[in-house]
């Protein structure tokens, strides 16, 4: 039996290193090249934000990471161990909350916990329900999906990433569908998050602000084919709002040296 | 209750309608009885107890058979959805026969299974099995390929993502299925019986029958209306429940 204290502590981040991964999809128009010869290193507990217009590939190389896809050629280590197919260290969180409707909330969150092995029952539901409070959903617990709002939604699916405890989190435009105001919450409220669970985040958008106000580090996409065009530093101290000076600089900063030749 | 007033009106205003009518003498009483007749018809029926022992052999039949279609037909839908070889012959097949009226199965089903409860069981699965695959084949082709993909992020595979994520998922289609699948069973079932004297037990539709045999009109009336009733409260009570929990669920639906 896994200890409740063992399952909810704070695992070491993983480390990421992507080498020459290349992906070309088929479609009725020929073959396209998503992602060409990429290579990327994200440190332990690094959050990165890939960056890039509609078709870059970005999102493709996140579902490689999360090994929902595999690569033609190049490969992904996680932590050195080279990643076959889905794992719970990568839990991923989506654009559209994938949230499962004919469970309620905690049956979403536990969906996860239900595949760990050596798992008492009522570990689980502490488990689900600490996430929950992280989160700030307690009082939702057992709330149909469909009755909740986008960002309660998206905090659910938050939590149902969080609760099988993983090593990185992968998150493809997790904020893009919701409104101004609930996205700067949440911008605040997973940069508090990742500081207190330790999580290696690879976070794609395309909304450079957005990246600017998250990353530690932007990388920026190209389409034609797909790769790196550019990285930044971000050395802003946390938690950073997206309403900043700082980084409303920083994006226009981005304009000037990458507008232009992304594309 | 409030809309139960409302149904009570209603039904009121339909029997006082036809009671008019008889009253009226536009049609002779041999053709159009009374609702006096015919509910004096279903009273002696009911207290001598045809009715009952009627009823309770046509929905065991029905019970039956309906419930093999079921179990048959999900299992069957999955495959057809999962495997390119099933789609093409199992899935062919059944929209090839769901086109058929199921009772066009009762004079074969007389000869392979001649005046047994097994030919009647056979004309229900008929009716019910077809419509059931293509509802669950139906129904895990519209599933949104992210929540197979969100469940393998989390470890879920192979049987487990198809009991736990595509089965659930697809439910608002097999439940509508099953509905579907209830009605031409039912459809089939009546028809059988009124086309065939089944040596094992009176049904609904051999009252049915005997009534237009006979020319008694009140007992083909009643009969009808026995049927109707069967079929409204299976309605209320088998599927009502379920589409309710999943309207609740997956938030569709006008809630009142």
């Amino acid at each position: 039996m896994i200890s409740l204290e063992r399952e909810l502590r704070i695992l070491p981040p993983a480390k990421l290193s992507l080498e020459g991964v290349s992906k070309t999809f088929v479609t009725k128009r020929g073959e396209i090249e998503a992602l060409e010869n990429l290579s990327l290193q994200v440190k332990e507990g690094e959050f990165v934000c890939l960056v890039g217009r509609s078709g870059c590939g970005k999102s493709t190389l996140l579902n490689i990471i999360a090994g929902l896809e595999k690569p033609e050629r190049g490969y992904v280590l996680a932590d050195g161990r080279p990643v076959t197919g889905p794992g719970r260290d990568r839990m991923m969180m989506f654009q559209d909350s994938a949230l499962f409707p004919w469970l309620d909330v905690i049956g979403n969150v536990l969906f996860g916990l239900k595949l760990k092995p050596n798992f008492s029952r009522t570990d689980r539901i502490e488990v689900a329900k600490f996430y929950l409070r992280l989160v700030g959903l307690e009082q939702f617990t057992h709330a149909h999906i469909h009755a909740l709002s986008g960002g309660m939604k998206q905090r659910v699916a938050l939590a149902r990433a969080l609760a099988p405890n993983p090593k990185v989190l992968l998150m493809d435009e997790p904020f893009a569908s919701l409104d101004a105001l609930t996205r700067e919450q949440l911008y605040l409220d997973i940069q508090k998050i990742w500081q207190e669970r330790k999580k290696t985040i690879v976070f794609v958008t395309h909304n450079v602000r957005e990246a600017a106000c998250l990353g530690d580090r932007v990388v920026v996409f190209g389409v034609h084919p797909g790769g790196i065009r550019a990285e930044f530093i971000i050395g802003l101290a946390r938690p950073r709002d997206i309403n900043s000076v700082a980084v409303r600089e920083l994006r226009i900063g981005y304009h000037r040296r990458v507008k232009g030749n992304t594309d | 209750m409030k809309r139960a007033l409302h149904a009570c009106i209603f039904f009121s205003l339909l029997v006082l309608i036809w009671h008019l009518l008889v009253r009226a003498g536009v049609w002779s009483p041999v053709l159009l009885p009374s609702p006096a007749s015919v509910a004096r018809y279903l009273y002696e029926a009911a207290s001598d107890g045809t009715l009952g022992q009627a009823a309770i052999v046509t929905i065991r039949r029905l019970l039956v058979g309906y419930a093999i279609g079921i179990v048959l037909g999900l299992p069957l839908g999955l495959l057809t959805a999962r495997f390119k070889f099933s789609e093409d012959t199992v899935g062919v097949l059944a929209l090839g026969l769901q086109t058929l009226p199921s009772v066009c199965w009762v004079p074969l089903a007389l000869l392979w299974f001649g005046q047994t409860e097994v030919a009647l069981f056979f004309v229900v699965i008929m009716g019910t099995l077809w419509s059931v695959i293509i509802a669950t084949d139906n129904g895990v082709r519209h599933v949104p390929p992210i929540y197979v993909r969100a469940a393998s992020t989390m470890g879920s595979k192979h049987l487990h993502t198809w009991l736990k994520v595509i089965l659930p998922a697809s439910l608002p289609f097999i439940v509508s299925g099953m509905k579907q699948g209830w009605a031409f069973a039912w459809r089939s079932l009546m028809a059988a019986e009124i086309y065939v004297t089944i040596l094992s037990g009176f049904g609904l539709g051999h009252l049915l029958h005997y009534g237009r045999e006979l020319n008694a009109m009140d007992q083909f009336i009643g009969i009808m209306l026995v049927i109707i009733a069967i079929g409204l409260v299976t309605d209320k009570m088998l599927f009502a429940p379920w589409e309710r929990l999943l309207h609740r669920r997956w938030g569709t639906g006008l809630a009142q």
